[in-house]
Order: structure tokens, then sequence, then C-alpha cells
């Protein structure tokens, strides 16, 4: 049951990003035109308070729910998989106004087509797992 | 309550917004667990299989049970939204974008937060549906594995960590983004 927590911040992020439209294929294009400050102030707003978090967490030691202490990985560094991975992602983002979080928000919000995009995303996972090995890293 | 209930149905701006993202990442933290949506993909490719041929999908899934349900919590939060806390009101687009939407012929938002003749089912038979929604998805997967996160995992995650290969991924995403907005879908709109 302790997996009922997981559904219960899904549903508030899900009813979150509906609201304030970030699901919204027409919110990303507007962020990619800079004609909107709506989606940078989203993102600029949960980094700086994600980074205050982050640091509490470090600085204050906070445990875990379970009483474990939190630890968050470094990313492992790498420019070109980052770089071109990163812009891959990007245009898929700008293509379909969507990141992997809001196509299944979508989904809940009616547009039963994006479960077509989702098994397309699926398949380029996919696609990624068989090719890694000759892709550069 | 209904005073609540239609309070809550206005958009919500990004100030609030954006602090709810932030404190979603805590609770996954303090739940001991990292906030990132994209890995659900791979997952779906291991609960398909994919594990049997390919060793980057042969991992125990069922470890990622939570965030499959996280997932499943997302479309319903996105059901529930839908369902009971919508405005009348459009999204309040820059006039601007509207102008330069209209142009390409996608209808301005009314009642839908995406443009309806785009994700329809109908569309996907159209070669500007095949593009956008298949192509469009396709490149969601495999660049969000390439890059090992997508914008939950690096933009909120990653950059809130201080992590420079956030930084380079979120350069990434938004250098791909920029050249499909002003390069692509000026012609892919127009087909």
């Amino acid at each position: 049951m302790k997996l009922l927590r997981y559904l219960f911040i899904g549903i508030i992020f899900g009813i979150t990003l509906t609201k304030a439209e970030i699901i919204s294929w027409y919110r990303i294009y507007e962020m990619f035109r800079f004609q909107s400050f709506h989606m940078y102030g989203v993102i600029g707003s949960a980094v700086a308070l994600g980074i205050g978090i982050t640091q509490a967490i470090k600085r204050f030691r906070i445990k875990s729910i379970d009483g474990e202490s939190i630890h968050i990985p470094d990313k492992q560094f790498s420019i070109a998989r980052y770089l071109i991975g990163g812009s891959i992602f990007g245009m898929g983002w700008a293509l379909t106004g969507a990141c992997p979080g809001p196509l299944f928000i979508l989904v809940g919000n009616g547009a039963t087509v994006v479960l077509v995009v989702i098994a397309s995303a699926v398949l380029g996972t996919y696609v990624y797992g068989r090719l890694r090995g000759r892709l550069w890293h | 309550m209904n005073n609540l209930i239609e309070w809550i149905s206005q958009p919500w701006p990004w100030y609030v917004a954006g602090p709810l993202i932030a404190l979603v990442m805590f609770s996954m933290l303090w739940l001991g667990k990292s906030f990132g949506l994209s890995s659900n993909l791979r997952t779906m490719c291991s609960i398909l299989g994919a594990g049997k041929n390919c060793e980057f999908f042969d991992f125990n899934w069922k470890d990622q049970t939570w965030n499959l349900v996280f997932a499943v919590g997302l479309l319903l939060g996105g059901t529930i939204a839908h369902l009971w806390l919508t405005p009348e009101n459009a999204v309040a687009l820059n006039p601007a974008t509207l102008a330069e939407l209209q142009q390409y012929g996608v209808e301005p938002p009314e009642d839908s937060l995406v443009p309806a003749s785009l994700f329809s089912w109908s569309s996907l038979l159209s070669l500007k549906g095949f593009i956008m929604l298949i192509v469009g998805g396709f490149l969601v997967g495999f660049g969000t594995r390439y890059a090992g996160g997508c914008t939950s995992g690096h933009a909120i995650s990653g950059l809130s960590h201080l992590q420079i290969p956030s930084v380079i991924a979120v350069i990434g995403f938004f250098a791909g983004g920029l050249l499909v907005t002003y390069f692509v879908l000026p012609y892919v709109l127009s087909l």
C-alpha cells in the first residue's frame, strides 16, 4: 500500500501541470518562440526552490521517510551524450509539445491519440537501447 | 466549497506551479526515490520483453513499479483536472503567437489545451500528424534515454542539484526545440 503514496503525488503533479497549462502544445510553442514568460517562470521558480531544497537536504542531512540518508547521485560527465541526446529530445518536445510526464497527463485529459505518441516514444527508447553501443556517449 | 473549486479551476500562475513541482521533486526524494519520468519508457520496454535480446532492458522492472504508479497518478490527475476543474477560459496565449499560428492554419485554443485538429486519431493519417505525433514521439523516447533524462530528470532535478551534465542537456533541449520551432514547424504546420 506504500505505492498509493506515489499515486497521490502523481495526481497532484497531473493536476498541477494541467492547471498551469504546461501540458499545452500551445504553451510549448509560445515558449520556444520566446513570446511568453509563463514556462520560464514555471521552470525557473521550480529550479530556484529545488536548489534550496537540495542544499537543505545536504546541509541538514535530512533523512528519508524510512530514516535513511537521502543520497542524490551525481550525473556521469559527458558532453556529447547530453548535447546530442538533449537536442534530439528537444526536437521531439517542440513537435509533440510534450515531454514524457505530460504525455501521460494528456491521455488523462482525454487526448487518447497521445497513447500512440507514448507507444512511439517507447519504440524510440527501444531503438536507443539497441543502438546504444554504437552511439557517441 | 463551490467557491474553492471555482478558485482552483482558474488557470494556475507560474509562481504556483513552479514551487509545487519542486515540492513533488522533494516528496520523491523524501520517499527515497528520484524524480524522473522518462525512465518509465525504458521500464515499459523491459515489460514488453526487450530484455531478452538487449542487455539495456534486462533488469527487474518490478523495482520500478513505484514510478509506473506515479505515471498512472499523472493520468488520473489529468482526468480529475479535465472533468472537474476546467474553467471556461481558453489558454491565454500571447496575441502574437495566436496570429502566427493562425497563419499556419492552427486553430486558436478554445476549450482545449492542444490543437484538436492535430491531436486527433484522424490526424495520424495525414503527413502533418504523422510527423508531429509519431516522429515527435519517437524523438522524445530516443532523445530522453540518450540524454539520460527529460525535463523532470534534468531540467528540474539535475539543475536543482547543480549538475553540469544537466545544464548541457537543457542547452540541448533548447537547441533542438528552437531548431524545430523556427525551421521545421513553419513547413510542417502548413502541410
